[in-house]
């Protein structure tokens, strides 16, 4: 889109294992702000985890972990937030019983001594959701159960940015979503990044990928296979990218997963 | 707030599309409000509505079959009958709110009172002290219970079921096999048996209207300064007006001469467990509906797995949950022992908790975790006492109430259960 912006976070040579089953291979990622990155790859591909991993929920065992060209250690959800990295999973984590404004600031209140700020946080969450121009709850006093699904996930994505994230990813944020829905969140997921947040987006949706996305990164079989610029590539080569690891001059030239 | 969110979509042609950001301080009408309590209520969410209207036809028919229901006399009885289970119950809440239970409430008074009755009559200890290390064993069975639910993993269920036989063999144990304790600290016994001067009674009535207005008026004038939506003054004074009303007819009531033998002994004024419970009802509510903390175990209750992902210590928010209601628990005990001028093997036995349990959910606290509030304790528990004193003024036998208060529970779980399924299918 852009000119290229340095990326915000920098992974290099990442691996993860779960006891002997090694999951991720020596990845290196890049997230840029003002950009949405899609994290593409087939199933068991390693999408979830290589995210787990920037959020702090699960650590890594070996490679670099950089956040503004300087060396981080996150070891926790915490540590991650305190970087400015939100990540919206795809189960949501929204709690029925409480409304729009409570879950936002859940975990995070803001208080006056001992007492609720009830005015400061509605106001903030009215500022986000407008911010991100989401004017289809009636209120924010509303509780969460009675939200559609896109409603929700707009609130957990609302979540995720109230807190000037720098970084926000989204794990298959339009997977259980209708036609109508799916365009609201990937409109709202440009306009993140339009704002200068750095977004990462996964999806096994060509057409969602190809509609937001300003660069795709491919994983296969826990490897990256290729991060290429959205308008360098065609829908046929993403596919291949996924399926085989590589298409052409570009992806995986050997088994042993050395990119060219 | 609402009119800025409201869609610019096409259910409103003409309506503004653009957020009208702080262009209107619009107070919510009170249409709209009485508009959205009823879609609540027909989406499932009853609240306070099936106990309110279950005291007023509960009242309503027990005052014509029995007219002496009604007196000033039997009024008074009810709130000191009433105020032992309501304090149970109150704890319970924090409990149910997170989906758990806790079957050992009941005895953990008993034994919280028996504590107090030994210490008391036994070693001499003053009032004051006695009540504190009353209060300190129930938030010590608290700490041990919420320990083997949060940190070990056992099911509530199955660790206050077990824990409901152990504390009955504790009470047992403190009270030398069974004999009984009596009470003789004033103090104590003016809990339950006492009554506020009439002066005094208006006095607190008075205060706490004033707080009430006070504290509702500040907030309300708080959102107004910031442009956020407020309640509409006629809401707000329907709220004040009725607090008012009510109180003060309730404090009319118990001031007036209820004594059968007024040359004997005078006996008016408003029992002192009233404002006892007020207290116990007034922190509650404040840490529940006013502090993080409190908004916790409604997050725990509803979605455990967002409340850890939201950095919230869901063990430490169940470990405080049984520590408050022993806590609670010790207090209803302490009231009970001073009802009963004494301490027995079945001091929080019998029915007891099952009344606590009760008195919770036909106060609107849901079984299911993630519902309730600590006025539930006082609404449903008030209904309880109201069967229980109305069939015992009917003549009929404790079997009768048994069963009678045990199916009221049944009925009170099904209408949690079904409305919980309504709001499920919205
Ligand atoms: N906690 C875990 N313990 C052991 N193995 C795991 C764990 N989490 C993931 N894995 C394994 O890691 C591999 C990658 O899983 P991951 O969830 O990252 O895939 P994904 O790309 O997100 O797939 P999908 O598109 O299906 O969500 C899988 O083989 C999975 O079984
Ligand atoms: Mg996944």
């Amino acid at each position: 889109m852009t000119a290229t912006a340095t990326p915000i976070v920098q992974l290099r040579g990442i691996d993860k294992s779960f006891g002997p089953v090694q999951v991720l291979h020596d990845v290196s990622f890049d997230i840029r702000p003002g950009e949405v990155t899609a994290l593409v790859g087939d199933n068991g591909a390693g999408k979830s985890t290589l995210v787990k991993c920037i959020g702090g929920i699960h650590p890594i065992d070996g490679g670099a972990y950089l956040f503004e060209d300087e060396q981080v250690h996150v070891h926790s959800p915490r540590d991650a937030a305190a970087l400015g990295v939100e990540i919206v999973y795809q189960d949501l984590a929204l709690c029925d019983n409480l409304d729009i404004v409570q879950n936002m600031f859940l975990g995070r209140e803001k208080r006056r001594g001992l007492v609720l700020d009830d005015a400061t946080m509605e106001e903030m969450a009215a500022k986000t959701l407008d911010g991100l121009s989401v004017r289809t709850v009636t209120s924010i006093r509303q509780q969460v159960a009675s939200l559609s699904g896109g409603q929700r996930q707009t609130v957990a994505i609302a979540k995720a940015v109230l807190w000037n994230s720098k970084v926000v990813i989204l794990d298959e944020p339009t997977a259980a979503l209708g036609v109508a829905q799916t365009a609201q969140v990937l409109e709202l997921v440009r306009r993140l990044a339009d704002n200068g947040i750095a977004v990462v987006l996964i999806s096994h949706n060509m057409n969602d990928v190809f509609a937001v996305s300003d660069r795709i990164a491919a994983l296969y079989l826990g490897r990256m296979a290729a991060q290429v610029k959205a308008s360098d590539v065609t829908y046929s080569q993403v596919v291949e990218l996924i399926t085989s690891g590589r298409s052409g001059d570009l992806g995986l030239a050997t088994a042993n997963g050395v990119t060219l | 707030m609402t009119a800025d969110l409201a869609p610019g979509k096409s259910e409103r042609p003409n309506g503004p599309r653009r957020p009208r950001k702080n262009a209107t301080h619009s107070s919510t009408s009170l249409r709209s409000i009485a508009r959205a309590y009823v879609g609540r209520v027909r989406g499932g969410e009853l609240g306070a509505l099936p106990a309110v209207l279950g005291l007023i036809v509960l009242c309503a028919f027990f005052s014509v079959l029995r007219p002496v229901f009604l007196s000033d006399l039997n009024f008074a009885n009810l709130l000191t009958q009433g105020a032992g289970s309501i304090a149970i119950a109150m704890g319970l809440v924090f409990v149910l709110l997170l989906g758990e239970i806790d079957l050992s409430a009941g005895y953990a008074s008993g034994v919280c009172a028996a504590v107090l009755a030994i210490l008391l009559t036994d070693h001499g200890w003053p009032w004051y002290g006695a009540v504190g290390a009353a209060i300190l064993t129930g938030t010590v069975i608290g700490l041990l219970l919420g320990g083997l639910v949060a940190k070990v993993g056992i099911p509530s269920f199955v660790v206050t079921l077990a824990a409901f036989l152990g504390f009955q063999g504790i009470v047992l144990m403190l009270l030398k096999e069974g004999t009984n304790i009596s009470i003789q600290d004033d103090t104590i016994l003016a809990v339950a048996n006492n009554n506020l001067s009439p002066a005094l009674g208006w006095v607190l009535l008075a205060l706490s209207v004033a707080g009430y207005a006070a504290i509702q008026l500040r907030r309300n004038r708080n959102r107004a300064r910031r442009g956020l939506t407020t309640a509409p003054p006629a809401l707000l004074a329907i709220r004040i007006g009725s607090l008012a009303v009510l109180g003060a007819a309730a404090v009319q009531v118990l001031n007036q001469e209820r004594s059968r033998n007024i040359i004997v002994d005078s006996l008016k004024g408003v029992p002192i467990v009233v404002p006892v419970i007020v207290v116990l009802l007034v922190v509650s509510t404040f840490v529940l509906q006013r502090t993080s903390f409190g908004l916790h175990f409604y997050a725990v209750g509803g979605n455990a797995e967002a409340a850890r992902r939201a950095g919230i210590n869901v063990a430490g928010i169940r470990i405080a949950a049984f520590v408050i209601c022993s806590s609670l628990a010790a207090v209803g005990g302490i009231i009970a022992a001073s009802r009963g001028n004494s301490v027995d093997p079945n001091t929080g036995g019998s029915n007891v908790l099952l009344l606590a349990v009760g008195a919770a959910v036909i106060g609107g606290t849901s079984l299911f975790g993630g519902r309730g509030r600590a006025v539930d304790a006082v609404l449903g528990g008030m209904v309880v006492a109201v069967i229980q004193n109305g069939m015992g003024l009917m003549g009929y036998s404790s079997g009768v109430k048994y069963a009678v208060t045990g199916s009221v529970l049944l009925v009170a779980a099904g209408v949690d259960a079904l409305s919980r399924r309504r709001s499920a299918l919205r």
